[in-house]
């Protein structure tokens, strides 16, 4: 076995780089009993296996490389295979080491290496690795049961309604699996993407996918709430790997629910939201602020002082007005006014280059991971949809919704095995 | 480190025989050639059986169309063929077969597939070693690159007269069909320096004071400007170049690992230059290029294919998917005896074309390593 990287042990707890490969600090990534550890070295190695998959409630590295892929494989076990492989792959990968058994360097001339060799040198830089199931994955598009799989889906895998204001491209769309890899480094999140990629070859094909950089969301409170391109924070309201109570309800799914199989998994809802940043930042603060329902600077929800404090809805201004508007962004969304509907948000900024009008291809990649989307995100988005006044600045143009299955036990299991087992 | 694997023409042993080979082994035809009555549907082979040694097939084309004539091992591994016979014209065709089961195929209009019937050969022979199923590799690949050779210099010259005769709606028609047999053997050109961008060179990928020459000057010339009365230099040079690239090939002895990257190469040359519509990209003929490289990959891997058999089944079996994956969702765009256009294409079904590529071509990268072994 040849190591991608040297272990970096904790930053600060003074020891130096070991010699000999393999030793590595690790975080608990939130897979042991749904609680996180206080932030470690953004250099080291978050633990593969635990009864949650990581990178859910793993406080959010801070890049992105989500991809989306279509099965091609024509055979249940041909998927299972690959299921097995990436499994494999992917518990090398997010502890710092090469794709394969050879490594980037470590073959024979006359092969091609079975890693691609650009994560050489560099430490596992947090990088999780997370695989979900899309609708299609259990019937296609023309209704064929492809895997034999198509009585497991879940019933909170319900395609996702038509929300108003929808410019959703079909080809960035859906998807039969997707793997949400986040990392510290964003050549190594390209990297085990590329590598993936790349053993899926003839069986799966890339449908799409996105690169995101400065997480939008902090999922642990040992985290700062980091800014959108709105140039607002985001997710202060979110939940957190800390609420192990809130967790079990709005977060992990359970036998009860009615997928066995999924017990201690989830479900993630993508949107890519671009910004018409060009035209929200030629609109007023006091309308911004408005808008949102916080002030810029503190992220005080409005009439607040601090960005902790709990908003005050009822509040009414001198001029006789609600200070939390009624159509702003905060109030829309609150779970007071969606039936308790709580998320766990870990988006992510995206800027593609520019667009044939020279505007920034920017916004949010929106990622939000839940216990059943009919009952949290759809309510919530509805809401948005129908009165959300920032709707004038953004375009929902790519959506799906896939089932996160639960997390691989041991070396011995693999992604997915619940479903097929 | 490991020493790659050189093999020089010394260790060969024919063991196939071109149409127009001089030494040939004692005959074990009884009662003369083996008929073969070609039409454009049908391929009625007399004999279904023959002693081992060499066996002689005498083709009629009593079609309408241009025909071929394969003998085939397992994998479509050629060890026999006559290409280019005009209708109503007889070719023989002697082929040194061992004992083992094999495939006829007539091939009318010279596309793919063909229409194929099994055939046996009983008797003994021994059974090769695995060095000499190596340098067999390279006499096995070095025949196709010569049945090859011979109708690309062939159209090229038809090709030539017609642009010089300024008959634009025929020079068009010969240009796909002459290119097919250079794309299907590009790895050997490639062999040979200023020769490949010479004849093969597109606008933007000539090296910096060399001309702009070749099939795609002349593709320009046909298609953009719809003028080639200024063609007749270009032309004659072209049909020079591939005349030296002719003669060179012929007589270049392709090591195993070579074989094995050039098929490689191939794929990928249909990955980043035919799916993206960049190699004709004034006539649109890229999936008869596409489909050359294809059928030339395929040629490679074949004449490997008794070596890989010892040491690899697996990924033999992975390859003969991955192959029949690929010509399968390539024939869906047959037109007629060739191909749609590119630009006929949907952003959907390139995508289908680049996966079942990137299906095929990784296995194949696989190939120089198990060959080194």
């Amino acid at each position: 076995m040849v190591t991608r990287r040297t272990a970096i042990t904790l930053a600060g707890v003074g020891a130096a780089g070991l010699a000999g490969a393999g030793a590595m600090a690790l975080i608990d990534g939130g897979t042991g009993d749904g609680t996180a550890n206080a932030l470690s070295g953004a250099a080291d190695a978050v633990a593969f296996f635990g009864p949650h998959q990581a990178g859910i409630v793993t406080p959010a590295q801070d890049r992105l490389h989500f991809a989306a892929f279509d099965v091609i494989a024509k055979d249940r076990a041909e998927l299972i295979e690959l299921l097995r492989e990436w499994t494999a792959a992917a518990a090398r990968l997010t502890a710092g080491h090469d794709a394969g058994h050879f490594g980037a360097v470590g073959g024979i001339p006359e092969a091609p290496p079975d890693d691609t060799g650009e994560a050489l040198g560099l430490p596992a830089s947090g990088l999780t690795l997370t695989i979900g199931f899309g609708p299609t994955l259990f019937r296609d598009a023309d209704g064929r049961d492809r895997f034999g799989i198509a009585d497991k889906r879940p019933a909170a895998l319900a395609d996702l309604p038509a929300f108003r204001g929808d410019a959703l491209r079909p080809e960035i769309s859906g998807g039969d699996i997707c793997i949400q890899a986040c990392a510290n480094d964003p050549q190594v999140a390209v990297h085990a993407i590329r590598n993936l990629a790349r053993i899926g070859f003839g069986r799966v094909t890339m449908r799409y996918s996105q690169l995101g950089f400065g997480r939008t969301s902090s999922t642990s409170r040992a985290q700062a709430t980091p800014r959108n391109l709105m140039g607002f924070k985001d997710g202060t309201a979110n939940l957190k790997a800390e609420d192990t109570e809130l967790l079990k309800e709005h977060l992990w799914a359970d036998a009860p629910d009615g997928a066995a199989w999924m017990t201690g998994g989830s479900y993630l809802v993508t949107r890519r939201i671009r910004m018409l940043i060009e035209t929200w930042d030629r609109t007023s603060l006091g309308e911004q602020e408005a808008i949102i329902g916080r002030d810029k600077g503190e992220g005080a929800p409005l009439g607040k002082a601090k960005e902790f404090d709990e908003p005050d809805f009822t509040a009414v201004g001198k001029d006789g007005e609600k200070v939390m508007p009624m159509e702003a962004h905060v109030r829309l969304a609150h779970p007071d006014f969606n039936g308790n509907a709580r998320l766990l948000r870990r988006g992510y900024n995206f800027v593609d280059g520019s667009d044939s009008l020279g505007r920034l291809d920017a916004g949010l990649f929106f990622m939000a991971y839940q216990r059943d989307p009919r009952k949290q995100f759809v309510p919530v988005q509805r809401s948005l949809a129908k009165a959300d006044i920032l709707n004038e600045y953004i375009r929902h143009v790519s959506s799906a919704v896939w089932a996160i299955p639960p997390g691989v036990s041991g070396p011995e299991d693999f992604w997915g095995r619940t479903l097929f087992t | 480190m490991r020493k790659t694997l050189v093999l020089t023409g010394a260790a060969l042993l024919g063991l196939g025989l071109t149409a127009c080979s001089k030494d040939e082994p004692k005959s074990a035809d009884a009662g003369g050639p083996i008929a073969v009555s070609a039409t454009d549907t049908a391929c009625d082979v007399a004999k279904k059986e023959a002693a081992s040694g060499v066996v002689t097939f005498a083709i009629s084309n009593k079609g309408g169309k241009i025909t071929e004539f394969y003998v085939y091992a397992a994998g479509d591994r050629v060890m026999a063929e006559v290409e280019n016979i005009p209708p109503g014209i007889t070719r023989e065709l002697k082929a040194e077969l061992p004992a083992g089961t094999y495939e006829t195929a007539c091939k009318p209009g010279m596309i793919g597939s063909g229409i194929r019937a099994a055939f046996t050969v009983s008797g003994s022979a021994a059974p090769l070693t695995a060095d000499a199923k190596l340098a067999d590799a390279t006499a096995n690949y070095q025949r196709y690159v010569q049945s090859q050779t011979v109708p690309l210099l062939a159209k090229t010259e038809e090709f030539v007269t017609a642009v010089k005769a300024g008959d634009i709606a025929k020079a068009k028609a010969l240009f796909p069909i002459a290119r097919t047999y250079w794309e299907r053997i590009e790895p050997v050109a490639e062999i040979f320096g200023d020769l490949d961008p010479k004849i093969d060179g597109r606008e933007d990928v000539i090296a910096e004071g060399m001309a702009f020459t070749g099939f795609h000057k002349l593709e320009q010339d046909l298609w953009v400007k719809g003028d080639v009365s200024k063609s007749g230099a270009i032309a004659d040079q072209l049909l020079v170049d591939v005349k030296e690239i002719v003669a060179k090939a012929t007589a270049e002895k392709l090591s195993p690992l070579q074989l094995a990257n050039g098929a490689k190469e191939l794929l990928d040359e249909v990955a980043s230059g035919k799916i993206t519509g960049e190699e004709d990209r004034y006539s649109h003929t890229d999936l008869w290029d596409f489909a050359a490289n294809l059928e030339g990959s395929k040629a490679s891997v074949a004449a490997l294919r008794p070596a890989l058999e010892d040491r690899a089944p697996d990924l033999v079996a992975k390859l003969d998917t991955a192959f029949k994956n690929a010509e399968t969702t390539l024939a869906k765009h047959r037109d007629g005896d060739g191909w749609k256009l590119h630009t006929a294409l949907t952003t959907g079904e390139l995508k289908e074309l680049t996966d079942v590529i990137n299906a095929l071509a990784e296995p194949i990268s696989k190939i120089a390593a198990v060959i080194a072994k």
